[in-house]
């Protein structure tokens, strides 16, 4: 049975989408994409370095047509920017002809401390990047409202953070998840939803999947363990381990034991009985 | 010809269109958005685009990020 996630008109089947930032170097950044398994990336748009920039780009590293390039608005803090930035990393992927031309991970941010999303800002950003044509995943808080709004608003896929950006945090809201991932997805079970910041470990990969969740997006936790390749491995089977436990359907919690074993046969004196 | 690109002043000669001064920082061959005063300037458009005094001209790329 083929189990692939469908963002707009990209179909893909690893659900893991990874960032390439904060990487010692980018050969382990190429070598952990590649344990990751993933087929879509993030990257972020920046100034040229004018001088001394006898060093390699990013883009030298990496396989355009192995991957899908989503490229972020990450350090905009009101929607004019975002707006700008989106349309400068469309321009450059339309020069590079990659599939992530059409898309934006938008992130409008409050303040630089927290890097939580400013809900306003976010809202506008993404109604007007939809209107000139881009396919919009948004980046926005655990806040079931607020997602419901984005959605309305026309996002391909509402991404909420599991907790904020670089924390190592892994979900802290679990039951706000589950409800972003009900009201979104209660006429529309094929609506995208990705959970996307605060990963720290790979159980935390795990939750969001086991959660419901499409997919899954970080960058530190694998950019930042001590040995990142096998953290992104660790991180590609947690992802795999974390979907196919949803889909399986998970035994309901009990206060008390229900035995493994048969009671019937029993040679034993059992106490009470 | 004072413009200022990417945040810094610099005094330019010998770079009268767009794809003139992508070249000059070397990266004609490379993928790179270009704003001027803030609007985009899509790379077919860089040929007939000419720079004026005091233009403020962002170069930019892709870089990693999360």
């Amino acid at each position: 049975m083929s189990d692939t996630l469908k963002i707009g008109s990209l179909e893909i089947t690893s659900r893991l989408i990874v960032g390439t930032g904060k990487y010692a170097n980018y050969d382990l950044m190429q070598s952990s994409l590649d344990a990751s398994g993933a087929q879509v990336i993030t990257v972020a748009v920046r100034r040229e370095r004018l001088v001394d920039d006898k060093g390699r780009s990013l883009l030298d590293f990496i396989d355009l047509d192995r991957y899908t390039i989503l490229p972020n608005t990450a350090g905009c803090f009101d929607a004019g920017d975002a707006i700008r930035v989106a349309r400068l990393g469309r321009e450059i992927l339309s020069q590079m002809n990659n599939p992530g031309k059409e898309w934006v991970k938008l992130e409008v941010l409050g303040d630089k401390q927290t890097l939580l999303p400013d809900p306003a800002g976010t809202l506008e950003a993404c109604r007007e990047l939809v209107k000139d044509g881009f396919k919009v995943l948004c980046y926005t808080s655990d806040d079931p409202i607020a997602a419901v709004r984005l959605k309305a608003a026309g996002a391909t896929s509402v991404m909420p953070a599991g907790s904020p950006i670089g924390s190592g945090r892994g979900i802290a809201n679990p039951a706000a998840i589950r409800i972003i991932l009900e009201r979104l997805k209660d006429a529309d079970t094929t609506y995208p939803v990705i959970v996307d910041a605060g990963v720290g470990t790979a159980s935390d990969v795990t939750i969001a999947m086991e959660l419901g969740s499409d997919g899954v997006l970080l960058n530190t936790g694998i950019a930042h363990a001590r040995d990142p390749v096998t953290m992104a491995s660790a991180m590609n089977h947690a992802c795999v381990a974390g979907r196919a436990a949803y889909l399986a359907g998970r035994i309901p919690k009990r206060l008390y034991a229900t035995a493994s074993s048969p009671w019937e046969g029993v040679i034993s004196y059992i106490p009470g009985e | 010809m004072k413009i200022v690109v990417n945040g810094e002043e610099i005094d330019i000669a010998g770079c009268p269109t767009l794809a003139d001064l992508v070249e000059h920082f070397g990266l004609g061959d490379r993928a790179v958005a270009v704003e001027v005063n803030r609007e985009l300037i899509p790379r077919e458009r860089h040929a007939e685009t000419r720079i004026r005094k005091g233009d403020r001209i962002e170069l930019v790329t892709l870089v990693g990020g999360g």
